[in-house]
């Protein structure tokens, strides 16, 4: 297997860096004056500045010269040893990848049992394991957090999920399939459709039906507009429908707030609320699933406390 | 052999050597990188960025995020299990100059696109504390103005003196492609875009 394009490369790199080493050799070995008896005095150098500065050919102290073949010969143990000298794998085979691979399989050989452990179980049962819930809760905070909040409160445009009210379904089911596949809301802009005066009446009828403060005469004209353009995904009655992500309007849950302006917002501009699926986000791991499976034990969870 | 002194005294002869001693790295550990597959050749799928997505990365140049963010992900564990796959380098062919960074005060973002919905990223980019309210970055309201870039159809002409390949089609509605566009839908449509080549598993 050879990554280069032409098989001269490995070649060249091979004997540059040979050459180099090599040539270093024989030029530390012709530069080093011999070591001086005892006694004996340094060698002059000819030149002589500024009248009498005088230079003295002085040899290498013996341990700093050896340092430096100490350095050659680490150099080539080490192109011996590991990959270096163009195709030329090493001694030892090793490459990143393989021990990237080797850390993986360490890890999972230790956590597989737990996972497995886990993954006998139904969504409810692991949620109530505190060993779990830790594991969740890590995460949770890894892959959750960005958006949903670290205490899981959400924030405008990305839902609390502490909070008891679900978009899609709270059940362990739906909530693992949020999780793998994601959601795309579809709240279409309908402020064209309505009119700014038909928008602000079905703002109102939106309002009155949670019993926020309202604009009576407004919400009765908007009735009939509501009918006709919003009771198919959120029903007649504003109850909302989790099949398509449609919130119900008659709670105290505003997702993107409960002014009449945010209302207005809402139905003049449309919603459309993207959760990505963690397929992508889980990235490499070998324990999606398992993940997947504590990560919605940990979100079921947070449903079922006080 | 040639002598030390002869090599102090010309001076010419010293010039040339130290530039070919000091050279030797390079020529065997760089030189060799432009004739090799893995780094010339785009992995499956990766195309030259968009108008748009290469506006936004001049804006987050423009913007020091490198300063912050790597682009980097190592072939770690601790790194794959919350990024992604690592970085292979046939992911940086369109990448110019590349952003890998050299520290990491925000998370690494080169397995960011699609993490996020779009209107996350607005919303962190204006205020990063209204979606993670421990987050340290600074805030970027001023994107949220008309994006203008006189320049892209240079750039992406410049960029193909070194093999971006776009093609006269493209260059010509480049400029039609930013229109009425915000630096902020710019910035947005580079991140989501990050990564999203990853090699799968």
């Amino acid at each position: 297997m050879s990554d280069f394009t032409h098989g001269f490369w490995p070649i060249y790199i091979s004997v540059i860096t040979l050459v180099s080493i090599i040539g270093t050799w024989v030029f530390l070995k012709t530069q080093t004056t011999r070591k001086l008896a005892p006694g004996e005095k340094a060698e002059l150098m000819e030149h002589t500045w500024d009248e009498d500065l005088q230079d003295l050919n002085n040899p290498l102290p013996r341990w700093w010269l050896g340092l430096f073949y100490a350095t050659l010969i680490f150099s080539l143990a080490y192109l011996a040893l590991w990959p270096g000298l163009g195709n030329f794998a090493g001694l030892l085979g090793w490459t990143s990848l393989q021990e990237y691979q080797q850390e993986v399989k360490t890890a999972e050989a230790r956590f597989q049992p737990v996972y497995a452990g886990f993954m006998k179980q139904d969504i409810a049962t692991v949620a109530a394991n505190p060993e779990a819930h830790a594991i969740g809760r890590n995460l949770y905070l890894t892959y959750c957090s960005q958006c949903h909040g670290s205490d899981a409160t959400g924030a405008r445009g990305f839902p609390n999920l502490t909070d008891h009210d679900w978009l899609y379904g709270g059940d362990p089911d739906t909530l693992k399939a949020t999780i793998t596949d994601g959601r795309s809301g579809m709240m279409p802009a309908l402020g064209e459709a309505l009119g700014p005066q038909g928008t602000k009446e079905v703002a109102n009828y939106v309002l009155s039906l949670s019993g926020r403060k309202h604009d009576a005469r407004l919400a009765s004209a908007g009735r009939q507009k509501f009918a006709e353009n919003c009771a198919a995904c959120h029903m007649p009655d504003g109850s909302g429908m989790a099949a398509m992500g449609a919130p119900n309007l008659t709670d105290k849950v505003w997702l993107y707030g409960g002014s009449e302006a945010s209302i207005i917002e809402s139905i003049a501009k449309g919603r459309n609320g993207v959760m990505p699926g963690a397929a992508q986000t889980l990235g490499t791991t070998s324990n999606r699933d398992a993940k997947l499976h504590l990560l919605a034990a940990y979100i079921y969870g947070l449903s079922q406390q006080k | 052999m040639i002598s030390h002194e002869s090599i102090e005294k010309n001076l010419g002869l010293l010039i040339v050597l130290t530039i070919l001693i000091v050279s030797i790295g390079g020529l065997v550990q760089i030189v060799p990188l432009f004739f090799q597959t893995s780094t010339t050749q785009a992995v499956a799928g990766l195309t030259p960025y968009t108008p748009l997505q290469l506006a936004g990365r001049d804006l987050y140049i423009r913007e020091g995020c490198v300063g912050c963010h790597s682009q980097m992900v190592r072939p770690f564990r601790a790194e794959t299990e919350r990024y992604g796959h690592y970085s292979v380098a046939g992911e940086y062919v369109y990448d110019r100059p590349f952003l890998w960074g050299s520290k990491r005060t925000g998370p690494d973002l080169h397995r960011v696109g699609g993490r996020y919905s779009d209107a996350w990223h607005a919303a962190h980019l204006m205020n990063p504390r209204d979606v993670v309210p421990e987050s340290n970055m600074p805030a970027y309201p001023w994107l949220d103005r008309p994006l203008k870039d006189d320049a892209i159809q240079q750039k992406m002409r410049v960029l193909n003196l070194v093999g971006h390949g776009y093609t006269e089609e493209q260059i010509a509605g480049a400029p039609a492609a930013l229109e009425g566009k915000t630096e902020l839908d710019a910035m947005v449509a580079y991140l989501q875009v990050l990564g999203t080549h990853a090699p799968k598993n």
